[in-house]
């Protein structure tokens, strides 16, 4: 029983991220979308998951017919919008 | 049945704490507080499989906000598995789960213990998640990590009862790239141990001697599952207000599944009270290695399968719904009422799993499996 058959995926994977993180944390980079300026990324037909119950209900349907799960979701709002 | 591995019928029920976690947690600004009476719907394959729904989602002061779910599935029919092996039956899942999200900085750390219960499988998870807001609220990092447990039993055998443990890791990151451009890249990481296969099915082998040229035995299963997943989201403001969202999902486990899915999902308000919605889907998977229709004899193989679930297959969803929203009630003048309806249309293809319920052919070229599936949802959301 082998492990997951291409551990390269998860390490690209690792370093995609961490590169991200290091932009994220870069001095030298300004934030270029200012708070005023997300008035449209609030707006409640852009947030991930608008409806929560049938969210889930729908991936119930999903995960028990599919094999694949996980990595459907978000990280969250993110937009730091209100 | 917990976790998303769910390679059976009988029990189309998993509990969902990653996602769940995942939706829960908006960097820097607790959720809404809400609540959600659903009643939800499956009919398909000859199953039925219906139920209600209640979430509740509130603030306690201005760091900590609590969530409760509760939610039921009563299963009718028999699918084509119970037709070929077993005879049809009924029962009743029911999963809950409780929550808290706590607000510090710019942080929200979150806890969720989930439960499931069924006459022959019990579930236990537990999940921790932290969600960091960074670059001037433009970027959202998020780590959870969840642990459970499974009892899974076999009715009408008492002396059956086996043990599954999961663990469950993801990272994710959401990123404002505009004005009206959001996106989210999420991995998880997945591993099970203990039993994983379905005590109630079989799988078939060729048998000369037998009347219709096959014959069965129970399926055999490895005792660990690691699986990968990742996932990106984009979601665009159009030129008008309406919303697109593209999401895109590779995944791969030890099994040698490997499945892809992209869906397209349009949101479009209407006038001042109506948002209509509409979205499709594409899934394809391949089969696992162990997996056959027909094995050439018993005992073929250490590990054997025949789970549809397992098989190589493809489905297509098309979607639509409708979200209306009340006037305000003049005795609860901050509540924001809302009735949604959403309906979805599913075709699966199997491409290695046959109809064995069609018996004047012979073993192993009998016509493929399909499925079409409707299902529905009706709830009523509060906002306040």
């Amino acid at each position: 029983m082998k492990m997951i058959s291409k551990p390269c995926s998860a390490t690209k994977l690792l370093a995609t991220v961490v590169a991200l993180l290091s932009l994220a944390g870069c001095a030298s980079i300004e934030p270029w979308v200012k708070p005023y300026q997300r008035a449209e990324l609030a707006d409640p037909i852009m947030a991930f998951g608008r409806h929560p119950v049938a969210l889930q209900h729908s991936a119930h349907v999903r995960d028990s017919r599919e094999a694949a799960k996980g990595a459907d979701g978000s990280g969250g709002g993110g937009c730091g919008c209100n | 049945m917990v976790g998303a591995v769910v390679v059976v019928t009988k029990w189309p029920c998993l509990l969902w704490p990653a996602l769940l976690l995942s939706s829960s947690l908006a960097a820097a600004v607790l959720p809404d507080n809400r609540i959600d009476l659903m009643q939800h719907s499956y009919q398909g394959g000859g199953v039925s499989i219906d139920g209600p729904a209640l979430m509740l989602r509130s603030k306690i002061g201005e760091q900590v906000s609590v969530s409760g779910f509760y939610y039921v599935d009563t299963v009718s029919g028999a699918s084509i598995d119970v037709v070929a092996t077993a005879s049809a039956y009924s029962e009743t899942r029911i999963e809950s789960r409780l929550g808290v999200d706590y607000l510090t900085g710019n942080s929200i750390l979150s806890l969720n213990y989930a439960q499931s219960d069924e006459d022959d499988y019990n579930a236990k998870s537990v999940s921790f998640g932290v969600a960091h807001d960074t670059f001037g609220g433009m970027t959202t990092l998020s780590l959870n990590a969840a642990i459970g447990d499974d009892e899974i039993g076999r009715n009408g055998d008492e002396s059956f009862s086996e043990q599954l443990r999961r663990y469950s890791y993801s990272l994710g990151i959401t990123q404002v790239l505009s004005t009206r451009w959001i996106s989210a890249l999420n991995a998880d990481v997945d591993m099970e141990q203990g039993f994983l296969n379905n005590p109630y099915r079989s799988v078939r082998y060729r048998d000369p001697l037998s009347e219709l040229g096959y014959g069965y035995q129970f399926e055999i299963y490895p005792n660990t599952r690691n699986s990968f997943a990742l996932g990106l989201v984009n979601k665009f403001y159009l030129p008008y207000r309406a919303a697109l969202t593209a999401s895109l999902r590779h995944y791969q486990d030890s099994w040698d599944i490997r499945a892809f899915d992209a869906e397209l999902e349009y949101v479009h308000p209407v006038a001042e009270r109506w948002v209509l919605d509409g979205h499709v889907r594409w899934y394809q998977q391949g089969q696992a290695s162990f997996y056959a229709d027909l094995f050439e004899f018993a005992d073929q193989q250490n590990f054997m399968a025949r789970d549809k679930e397992l098989s190589d297959f493809n489905n297509l969803s098309v979607g639509i719904g409708a979200s209306y929203r009340f006037a305000s009630w003049t005795w609860w003048p901050a509540a924001k009422p809302e009735l949604n309806l959403e309906w979805d249309h599913i075709r699966f293809n199997y491409n290695n799993f046959r109809n064995v319920t069609v018996t004047n052919a012979e073993a192993g070229t009998e016509p493929l499996y399909r499925l079409t599936a409707n299902v529905y949802r009706a709830f009523f959301s509060i906002y306040f």
